[in-house]
């Protein structure tokens, strides 16, 4: 196991290390930000005192190198535009994303699972067929779409839910959240709904085919043969055994969930990470797109390593990589 | 060679026809597809021609008379362009770079992935280590980052497109060659001592073919969605060739003050693309799947 995390910490910081490189390089070809950030009628020796003090006057290697040592104490640059620490830009940010993605997956979670077992053991009935042609719908249906009709519906039409923004929040050990005020969770329903309906649809699926391979094995068969009520038979032992790829497509589906959350808080102004990311590449604010790049990779990588972690405790007979040797 | 390929396109045509969900979703996609190649003949006016536009008929509902008598039937958006024709163009581009970036990807991804599964060793370890740290990361964070760099325009959507889908394509297409290179016609053509290129290109590759049709049909429904996404977020398309996701984006701001139809109508449209393309889809993985052959 330890010798399983430590080659996973090493690939983990190569692959860092190889991705702030590319990007580094990717968003250095883009345009110059000093054509953004400078008065247009500056005259050019303002421009390269400007340039002097971001450091874009030095070559591309210098200002690489100057980012790696700067990376490595947790330093990823100032923002050319805010003239704030890139990193604390972010993770000012990231909770308001967090709170987002983790209500949508709890939804697609908590409806998704129940849903998707329904439709598995009852395939053919009315209800069976309605849940599975929601969830066909479901996975059609482009995310952004989808915001659009939610805002047309209940904030233009019947005025009920506000379009925009995150509401009232409360602080909670030093953070605010938007789901313990009403305000906050008015502005908070129409964004969840919307980011979890994709999952939810993937979950149902997942869940309704799992189920339905699960009631036709012996176990099953068994189970019910000793009497056992129908609430344990599914509970116990057809749930069981079908969560194993549901945890881990739950576990992947969180960075993509996080990845996602740029379209839904786009779309409903919610001011989270994703915004940040998408004001910062209309703006070429180079330093705010690498950090929240290099937070994002770290956050997968983290998510990866916990689900391959909760996998080989589910099932037992997985095991991990390095593990395996000593067997 | 059209007499011998009669039998399973008939029996191939009859099995499909069994789903009449599936009929309806091919019939819908024949009538997308004409409408894209047929935009410019069949649309009321040319959208992107700014003589032909009025600025006195901006912004008027659905089935209101223009100035000049015609009648808009899914009426203007904010530079009385009529929404009809803009979507009928919307859908040739719309499709045109889903169906470009599908052909380069599958292209790519079909010779990476057939040389992984050929040659075996550093060179496949080499390849799939690349593929699985790509397909770690969602496909719209990737497209975001690179078209964030390159910019925007046609040929520079199709390029994220690429790189984001020729992953599930060399995947794909190694998985069924490493099972079709066990097999004996293999062994057969290799002792037959033909050259490398042929066996790949002419025993292994059509072997290898029905999966990647079914994963090619998604994954251009996949990229229609994804390339309406990245232009909704304005780091698509120019703004000189609206696809269907650069309408809705465009629409948007007037959507809060009731103006629904400039977003809601292209949306429509990309919808029914989409879910036309996946009904086919799914009902081609019922017929091509082996496992599931009566």
């Amino acid at each position: 196991m330890l010798a399983y995390a430590i080659r996973r910490f090493g690939q983990s910081v190569f692959v860092l290390v190889l991705m702030s490189f590319l990007v580094f390089i990717g968003v250095y070809a883009i345009g110059d930000p000093i054509e953004l950030l400078v008065n247009p009628q500056a005259d050019e020796v303002e421009r390269v005192r400007a340039a002097a003090a971001l450091g874009l006057d030095r070559p591309f290697l210098a200002q690489y190198w100057v980012f790696l040592k700067g990376a490595a104490s947790g330093d990823l640059g100032r923002s050319f535009v805010y003239n704030e620490p890139a990193l604390t830009l972010i993770l000012d940010k990231l909770p308001a994303t967090i709170e987002l993605a983790f209500v949508a997956m709890v939804m697609a979670i908590g409806l998704g699972i129940p849903l998707g077992l329904l439709a598995g053991l009852k395939p053919d009935s009315f209800i069976g067929r309605a849940i599975m042609a929601g969830s066909i719908l479901g996975f059609s249906l482009p995310t952004f779409w989808v915001g659009l009709v939610l805002i047309m519906v209940f904030s233009v039409q019947l005025g009920w839910l506000p379009s925009n923004g995150r509401g009232e929040t409360m602080m909670v050990a030093g953070l605010p959240v938007s789901f313990l005020t009403a305000d906050g969770l008015a502005h908070l329903a129409m964004p969840a709904v919307n980011l979890a309906l994709f999952k939810l649809s993937l979950l149902i699926r997942l869940t309704r085919a799992g189920t339905r391979e699960a009631v036709l094995q012996d176990y099953v068969k068994f189970a019910r043969a000793k009497g056992l009520s129908q609430g344990r038979v599914i509970g116990v032992h057809v749930l069981k055994n079908i969560l194993i790829p549901i945890v881990t497509v739950i576990g992947l589906e969180l960075g993509s969930v996080i990845a996602f959350a740029i379209v839904t808080e786009s779309i409903f102004a919610w001011p989270g990470s994703g915004k940040l990311l998408i004001d910062s590449i209309n703006q070429l604010d180079r330093p705010v797109i690498v950090a929240y790049l290099l937070v994002i990779v770290t956050l997968f990588i983290v998510i990866n390593f916990v689900v391959d972690v909760l996998y080989s405790l589910l099932d037992p007979r997985v095991r991990l990589g390095g593990a395996a040797a000593s067997h | 060679m059209a007499p011998k390929v009669e039998g399973p396109w008939a029996r191939f045509r009859s099995e499909f026809a069994e789903s009449r969900l599936a009929m309806a979703g091919l019939l819908v996609l024949v009538a997308i597809l004409a409408i894209g190649i047929l935009a410019p003949v069949i649309s009321p006016q040319n959208p992107y021609d700014l003589a032909q536009l009025d600025v006195m008929d901006s912004k008027l509902a659905p089935g209101e008379k223009s100035a000049a008598g015609g009648t808009y039937w899914l009426g203007t958006d904010d530079q009385g362009r009529d929404m009809l024709s803009g979507i009928f163009y919307g859908l040739r581009i719309s499709l045109g770079v889903g169906i470009a970036s599908t052909v380069f990807a599958l292209a790519i991804g079909l010779v990476f992935g057939l040389v992984a599964a050929y040659f075996g060793g550093w060179v496949d370890t080499l390849i799939m280590r690349i593929v699985d740290i790509q397909l770690s990361f969602p496909a719209i964070l990737i497209a975001l980052i690179l078209l964030a760099v390159l910019g925007q325009g046609v040929d520079k959507i199709v390029i994220a497109l690429v790189t984001v889908q020729w992953a599930y394509y060399a995947r794909t297409v190694r998985s069924s060659a490493l099972v079709e290179r066990q097999k004996e016609y293999v062994e057969a053509a290799r002792v037959l001592a033909l050259g490398q290129a042929r066996v790949v290109f002419r025993h292994l590759l059509p072997n290898c073919l029905p999966p990647l049709i079914v994963v090619a049909t998604v994954q251009v429904a996949h990229a229609i969605a994804l390339e309406a996404t990245l232009s909704f977020l304005g780091l698509g398309l120019p703004i000189t060739e609206p696809s269907l996701g650069l309408l809705i984006s465009n629409g948007f701001q007037y959507l809060l003050s009731g103006k629904y139809w400039i977003s809601f109508y292209p949306g429509v449209a990309l919808l029914l693309t989409i879910m036309a393309i996946n009904l086919v889809a799914d009902q081609l993985r019922d017929i091509l799947n082996p496992r599931l052959r009566k």
